[in-house]
């Protein structure tokens, strides 16, 4: 029996039914791994022993009855996920040796399920990066083509589910950092609403837009971890105490669904082919009884701008903390300001001090007027005209990245060029809203493509609901890269 | 010239909630390093600040006693800058929205008369940790404490309204009074439970614009407070009157020299970065809240000495007096209730409980071992003639020494009065036998021998005579008199 490649569901039927047990499963997945993750580096750390452990302690909990839908099931995690006697690195050299000494409320909530941690997942350091290429442990490698960047930052997420190295990961998205990859490397990924799912434990770079969520190998595994990580979180305030809808059972009903295209998102810059397909996509709905309209979002041109004053202002402050005084790395100076000078220096990768610079520029005296505060007042903008939009529609069709995988390398002496990339997905993030990546086929040289969805706050069921009966219909075929 | 100093106060109140304002952890005081942590008041990465309930009642509280006007929404802010102290590299604190604004307190004035000290604003935010610097000489290192970091202070600043050290100081007896009476700080300022800030200036009498300010930085007794600001305005006046110029700067005092010293001057000064937290959600405060506080707030200390004249009939002084704490006037009414003359208790708490609690190793008053009980019970017992005022300070005194109710005390010691007239009698007849020159000189018109008379029949009875009876028989037996 083949055991990778599989979904949680299919997982989830074999080990009920005793076709195999998880420490199998595990096996299966760390054989993998070790055959492919010298390629892709994906995992930054692979646990294997712990894997092994959790695993069987998972297959006593199911032989004795008490398996919830998450038992047994081999996932990975964006190593920015604290997790308690496990190393945490960020991506960054500065938190060399760091080895937390608590679980974050995710973490612990996937714990409790009985999910199998099979390793920490690379990622562009800190967060900051669409290409995984910004990593202290190399960049990660795309699945469908090695030469290609799996997106970014959960780069090391969305390849791991790609190629089979995980059943399932956890990344989080700032301003698209789970929708992009999954999008060039042909996964689901969903972003929740911001404060659907707990901060408690996420490394924070940009505290008012991080979220964490599922990439997945399809739409309804992504309503299966959504619905173990989500929910109030009484360790963070910024956690909206609402019931978590039912997200395991979706019914592929899209009829009378009104769904909105956004004029803004097809521009100059959006691949030919990846603009086909979306549209294709939306075709795809409206067959199914969907009502689609377009919709007008006049401040997405503004987005991109916005977030790059507002998430380096949060970044400069939440990386403060790295000064080399009370963990992770520590390079000794003359004194203690220079101390703080070294570590940074040295602890740091650019693209991390390139932001910092930014938002500390951003929040200085006699720029903060200009910079920061504008950039809310343009952020309410954004969110405004969602909210405006979402009075008229149920869901928001659109593509989730301007174009497929680009070659490692290509982007990563342009910021500019890099920031672009998001420019389809930071909109959301400004606005708080949840959006999914569904595959929707691949490119004539076989990369894959993807669109977005987005819904209004707390309407990820509508969301998962439309991306489901989207998938279903679709029939896209989930070729397994041909790794090697 | 004629000059004059203004002067404006930042106060940092510890606040005495059982946790940390954003961490679940013990706030308390003393304990060993590093013991009442975790990853949130050690900036851990992940995570992430809770904002403690009780924090924001101890500021209402405050906003209700110092007339503050409470901000139905403010938000905490980012100060943004590094050191070892600062786990997360920035101190949570509240910038552009702080939780009150435009209150007052009122100190007696040049005049005599009362004088209101505006409060600009008051502000909740987390004390940092503690750094400990090694004894062995040549160490290259120091540590640091986090059990401080992330205790709950609030920042209560004034309006430049200050014009003389007294009033600087009176002002912080009062914010201090104040606090410790709500039960919010316990106004330890040797401890750093109470912290204090000015800013100084001086100008030429008459003149309203300011003059160029320095901050002078922890004034942690009221001595240093009046003698670094009393330093600082003539250093102020002395420059501008030798054409020099104030330049705007940080200065500390030196505690030993009595003089303020540069620290570091406005271009040095930190770009604290201020943003809001987007960890912390506003803060809301609904007006019902403020109902229930003011509903469990306690008599504040001007109103306690206001009903201390009018219901107790006490000059304004002893009421001055006696409502310094709260434990105190708790004491003087616990007595009162049992024995009902206000000026008497007041006296003896006054001039003796006063006394001995200020006395070195004191216990605090609520652990006096005379106890408001037996302070009502001892003046009972003179009221009732059983023992004199006399006799009185050895009772209190053997009371204090042991902790025994009066009764007690007063049967040990065998203190009764003597009240039987047949005994006093005789005694008086023996000492003006026993004096017969002096009692010729009395007769003669020499009356203020009566005293002489009456202190040897007290002494013969080691004072348990009651003196007036004492001195009614002596009268009678000298026959003529006065
Ligand atoms: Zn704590």
């Amino acid at each position: 029996m083949d055991l990778v490649g599989r979904t949680i569901r299919e997982l989830r039927a074999f080990l009920d039914r005793g076709e195999v047990t998880s420490e199998d499963l595990v096996r299966a997945y760390l054989d993998r791994i070790e055959g492919w993750n010298p390629r892709i580096n994906a995992y930054i750390t692979v646990t294997a022993e712990l894997a092994l452990e959790m695993a069987r302690a998972a297959d006593r909990r199911i032989r004795s009855g008490q398996a919830g839908p998450l038992t047994g099931i081999p996932v990975g995690l964006k190593d920015l996920l604290i997790t308690e006697g496990v190393r945490t690195t960020c991506g960054s050299r500065i938190l060399e040796g760091f080895v937390p000494p608590y679980d974050g409320t995710v973490v612990a909530r996937l714990r409790q399920a009985g999910a199998v941690f099979l390793g920490k997942l690379n990622m562009d350091e800190f967060a900051m990066g669409s290409s995984n290429e910004t990593s202290a442990f190399g960049p990660v490698r795309n699945p469908w083509d090695p030469e290609r960047v799996p997106g970014g930052s959960s780069g090391g997420s969305a390849a791991a589910v790609a190629a089979g190295l995980a059943a399932a990961a956890l990344g989080s998205d700032t301003g698209g950092s789970i929708r992009q990859p999954a999008a060039l490397c042909g996964v689901v990924g969903l972003k929740p609403t911001y404060g659907r799912v707990s901060r408690y434990g996420l490394v924070a770079f940009a505290s008012s837009l991080d979220q964490i969520g599922p990439l997945t190998a399809d739409v309804a595994d992504a309503g299966w971890v959504l619905e173990a990580i989500a929910g109030h979180d009484p360790l963070d305030s910024t956690s909206i105490d609402r019931p978590v809808p039912a997200l395991r059972d979706l019914q592929p009903e899209v009829r009378g669904l009104r769904v909105g295209v956004p004029r803004e998102y097809f521009i100059e810059g959006l691949d030919p082919e990846v603009e086909a397909a979306v549209r294709r996509a939306v075709g795809v709905l409206e067959d199914l009884g969907a009502e689609v309209r377009e919709v007008s979002l006049p401040h997405t041109g503004y987005a991109v701008a916005t977030y790059y004053l507002i998430a380096p202002a949060e970044a400069s402050s939440n990386l403060a903390r790295y000064d080399g005084v009370k963990y992770g790395l520590r390079v000794a100076g003359e004194d203690l300001i220079d101390t703080y000078r070294k570590t940074r220096a040295a602890g740091f990768g650019p693209e991390v001090k390139r932001r910092i610079m930014l938002g500390t520029y951003a929040l200085s005296a006699g720029y903060y007027d200009a910079y920061y505060l504008k950039a809310q007042k343009v952020r309410a903008r954004v969110a405004e005209d969602f909210r405006r939009a979402f009075q008229q529609v149920d869901v928001i069709a659109c593509p989730t990245t301007p174009t497929p995988a680009f070659r490692l390398g290509e982007k990563v002496d342009d910021p500019l060029q890099m920031y672009l990339n998001d420019i389809f997905t930071i909109p959301a993030n400004l606005a708080g809203l949840p959006g999914i990546n569904v595959p929707c086929g691949f490119t004539a040289q076989g990369l894959p493509m993807g669109f977005q969805l987005l819904a209004g706050p707390f309407e990820e069921e509508i969301l998962l609901r439309a991306a489901y009966a989207y998938e279903q219909a679709a029939g896209i075929k989930r070729p397994k890269p041909a790794l090697g | 010239m004629a000059w004059e100093m203004v002067v404006g106060l930042e106060v940092h109140a510890q606040l005495l909630t059982d946790t940390k304002i954003f961490c679940g952890c013990s706030a308390r005081f003393g304990a060993e390093p590093n013991s009442q942590v975790c990853p949130v008041c050690m900036g851990l990465p992940g995570a992430l600040p809770v904002l403690n309930r009780k924090v924001v009642e101890y500021t209402l509280k405050v906003a209700l006693a110092t007339h503050c006007r409470v901000a139905p929404f403010s938000r905490f802010a980012r100060k943004n800058y590094f050191y070892p102290d600062l786990p997360k590299g920035y101190q949570i604190s509240q910038y552009e929205l702080p939780i009150l604004e435009h209150g007052w307190l009122e100190v007696t004035g040049a005049d005599g008369g009362a004088k209101r000290i505006g409060i600009t604003r008051i502000h909740m935010e987390e004390d940092a940790g503690k750094l400990l610097h090694p004894e062995t000489p040549g160490a290259d290192y120091s540590l640091v404490d986090l059990n401080r970091a992330c205790v709950p202070l609030i920042e209560i600043v004034s309006e430049p309204d200050i014009r003389s050290p007294k009033e600087a100081a009176e002002y912080v007896r009062r914010l201090r009074e104040i606090l410790v009476y709500l039960g919010v700080c316990d106004g330890n300022m040797n401890e750093g439970s109470l912290r204090v800030d000015a800013n100084v200036s001086v100008r030429p009498k008459g003149e309203t614009r300011l003059g160029t300010r320095t901050e002078i930085k922890n004034l942690n007794s009221f001595k240093f407070l009046e003698q670094a600001l009393a330093y600082e305005a003539e250093r102020q006046i002395d420059l501008l009157e030798t054409g020099g110029e104030v330049v705007q700067e940080t200065r500390l005092f030196d505690t030993q020299k009595g003089i303020t010293l540069s620290m570091r001057s406005k271009e040095e000064a930190h770009d604290y970065r201020y943003f809001p937290d987007p960890d912390l959600p506003p803060v809301v405060i609904d007006p019902a809240w403020i109902e229930r506080v003011q509903a469990d707030l306690p008599e504040l200390p001007d109103d306690k000495r206001r009903r201390f004249q009018d219901e107790h009939g006490l000059p304004a002084q002893d009421a001055d007096l006696l409502c310094q704490s709260r434990d105190l006037a708790d004491y003087f009414e616990a007595a009162v209730r049992l024995h009902h003359n206000p000026k008497a208790v007041a006296n003896w708490i006054m001039g003796y409980v006063l006394r001995e609690l200020n006395k070195e190793g004191a216990p605090p008053i609520t652990e006096a071992p005379v106890t408001p009980e037996h302070l009502a019970g001892m003046l009972d017992l003179v009221r009732k003639g059983e023992i004199s005022t006399n006799i009185a300070k050895t009772v209190f005194d053997e009371m204090w020494a042991t902790g025994k109710p009066p009764e007690v005390v007063v049967e040990e010691k065998g203190l009764r009065q003597i009240t039987d007239t047949s005994a006093i009698e005789a005694l008086v007849d023996e000492v003006l036998a026993r004096n017969p020159k002096e009692v010729e000189a009395y007769r003669a018109g020499k009356t203020k021998l009566l005293g002489f008379f009456v202190g040897q029949v007290m002494r013969a009875t080691k004072g348990k005579a009651d003196p007036q009876a004492v001195n009614r028989l002596v009268r009678e037996k000298l026959g003529a008199g006065p």
